[in-house]
């Protein structure tokens, strides 16, 4: 096990705290950049870092900032807490017990980019870290590490926090941008992208938190050293996110790379009541949903490995289901969710979720006819490639990834009309 | 008059200071999250109070309203919003759910008779790895209980009905 990067300081009484932050070298990366770097310098250690999105995209952090053109001003900073995916509860984690080393990795991307506001949205059910996050700026601006003139430059900061009010679709980056300028959180179309068309039609960063909470360790220890973690192609480490049937679920930081197995069974406890493993959904409910065989347990969980399975690695939010798990109620659960969430601004979406989630009713209520599978998959197969946003996709992948290896689990409800429990037989 | 900003005059200013001046628009979200901490819902005259703060049509306003799950336009005083999406329910979340409704004598989305409690099902709240979890939405704030047995949940009822009868005895 290699040391704690993200979550280093988990041990640490009252890490929370300014004045322990910074006796933990604490807003020393922020000073070392604002002082010593140039804006540039301090994306090209980023770019050069390998440092990939961590919201679920994995686009490379420094090379996303570095689109943004210096010929349209103000830029602006979003950080992306809006964590929404069912299955993932890293950011919580980062932003209340460790609130100022993702607030130091915001301001750093703001030097970068050179934007004198950053923006915090949070999912409105955050209500409380909100809050916290707000005191903590209030002490930043006190102890002058943020603010006016930010150690003696002419580079000043200001970060807010702005809450949002229970919509998963805000979570998507230009959905997120109407949203905070108070609009309904409707995805635009692109291009134009944020980065030369965000916010308040201005260049704009948005980075998830635990994408941030990298920075700080990036610029105190270098690229070099970042790169050591993880693969080559995917380097650092990851939050991964352990949910479902598993007997110890939590967040686990781990180097990129780590296989499934490790992460199930030696961290994670494998499952509970002697039960075998059936399937992993390694991105929460947009998961394509991975039967879990020898050959998936021996995956590394990485950018690169977990596609070659047919899957995405995406937020790292691993669900994992065991045996006594019918599949066809998972759709019944995964569905249910996009069909709440669609924000009904694209057709295929906002009436293929509706139709899924009525046949996958149909199917878990014992009322389905045999072909009411197929209709399943073709009614997802009509919502793929046609929306703007991936809310769209997202919804299908478990469906179309399920519904071939685990046709038994749909057929053997057919003829069943009671429903003792959502999930299990 | 508008009694949102004769109430709330600071937090009105202090929300409206956070947004470039030709962007109020941006505190409507804001703006209706400090409404809904009077009495647990938006009331029309919200409504009207934050147009005309921000210089938008009401209707604008009540679309926001719509689109987002955290207001309410009415119900109890507290919310009990209980997750039951696929990792919750993988850890019992439903039986959770019709056990506590059962407990109370209501349905999902129904309100206690007293008005104060109403129980509602909701998508993931980050809580996945600490289920059977819910959060309660009242007083103007939002507070998540986790690893959850009925008798905690229906502990926590009490207690809501407990501080509830005590703050109506105060004059």
């Amino acid at each position: 096990m290699s040391e704690y990067v993200l979550l280093r300081h988990r041990d640490v009484p009252h890490i929370d705290q300014l004045e322990v932050y910074r006796q933990h070298d604490g807003f020393e990366a922020f000073r070392k950049a604002v002082t010593t770097m140039q804006p540039a310098d301090v994306t090209n250690e980023v770019k050069a870092s390998g440092l990939r999105g961590r919201g679920g995209a994995g686009f490379p952090t420094g090379v996303k900032w570095s689109f943004l053109p210096d010929n349209l001003w103000p830029h602006y900073v979003v950080a992306n807490a809006d964590e929404s995916e069912p299955g993932t509860f890293k950011d919580r984690e980062i932003m209340e017990s460790d609130p100022f080393q993702f607030l130091e990795g915001l301001m750093i991307a703001s030097y970068a980019v050179q934007a004198n506001a950053a923006y915090i949205y949070l999912r409105g059910e955050f209500w409380q870290i909100a809050a916290g996050l707000d005191r903590r700026i209030a002490e930043l601006e006190q102890a002058g590490l943020l603010g006016e003139n930010l150690f003696g430059t002419s580079y000043s900061l200001h970060v807010y926090t702005h809450l949002g009010a229970g919509a998963y679709i805000c979570g998507e980056e230009s959905a997120l941008l109407e949203s905070l300028e108070g609009k309904l959180g409707q995805p635009r179309l692109r291009p134009p992208f944020p980065a030369v068309n965000g916010l308040y039609g201005k260049p704009t960063v948005i980075n998830n938190v635990e994408t941030l909470t990298n920075l700080p360790p990036i610029l105190h220890k270098g690229a070099a050293w970042y790169k050591t973690i993880g693969t080559e192609k995917s380097p650092g480490v990851k939050i991964f996110c352990l949910s479902g049937n598993v007997n110890n679920p939590g967040n686990y930081e781990l180097p990129l790379g780590t296989t499934f197995r490790h992460l199930i069974y030696d961290l994670g406890g494998g499952i509970p009541d002697g039960k075998q493993i059936k399937a992993i959904m390694p991105a929460g409910a947009s998961s394509f949903v991975i039967p879990a065989d020898d050959k998936a347990l021996d995956t590394p969980m990485d950018y690169e490995s977990v596609p070659a399975l047919g899957a995405q690695l995406g937020s790292a939010s691993v669900i994992i289901l065991d045996e006594s798990v019918n599949m066809a109620r998972v759709l019944s659960k995964t569905v249910h969710f996009f069909k709440h969430e669609s924000c009904g601004k694209c057709t295929p979406c906002r009436e293929g979720t509706y139709w899924m989630d009525h046949i996958t009713q149909r199917i878990i209520g014992g009322k389905a006819r045999p072909e009411d599978i197929d209709l399943l998959e073709a009614v997802a197969k009509q919502i793929q490639g046609k929306c703007l946003c991936p809310l769209g996709e997202f919804s299908i992948s478990a469906v179309l990834s399920s519904v071939k290896p685990f046709r038994q689990d749909f057929e053997e409800l057919l003829a069943h009309e009671s429903v003792e429990n959502a999930v299990t037989r | 008059m508008n009694q949102l900003l004769s109430q709330f005059s600071d937090e009105v200013r202090a929300t409206l200071a956070k947004y470039p001046t030709d962007q109020k628009r941006s505190a409507v979200m804001p703006l209706l999250h400090l409404a809904q901490s009077r009495n647990g819902y938006i009331t029309k005259q919200s409504l009207a109070d934050i147009a005309e703060i921000l210089n938008i049509s009401v209707t604008d306003v009540t679309s926001i309203v719509g689109f987002y799950t955290l207001y309410h336009e009415e119900g109890g005083r507290y919310h009990i919003q209980v997750c039951t999406d696929l990792p919750c329910a993988l850890r019992g979340a439903d039986d959770f759910l019709a056990k506590l409704c059962e407990n109370l004598g209501i349905k999902v989305g129904e309100t206690t008779p007293d008005g104060l409690v109403t129980i509602e099902e909701v998508t993931c709240l980050a809580g996945c790895h600490r289920a059977p979890m819910f959060q309660l939405q009242g007083d103007g704030e939002i507070t998540y209980h986790e690893n959850q047995t009925i008798e905690s949940a229906l502990k926590l009822v009490d207690g809501l009905k407990q501080s509830a009868a005590a703050k109506e005895e105060k004059p």
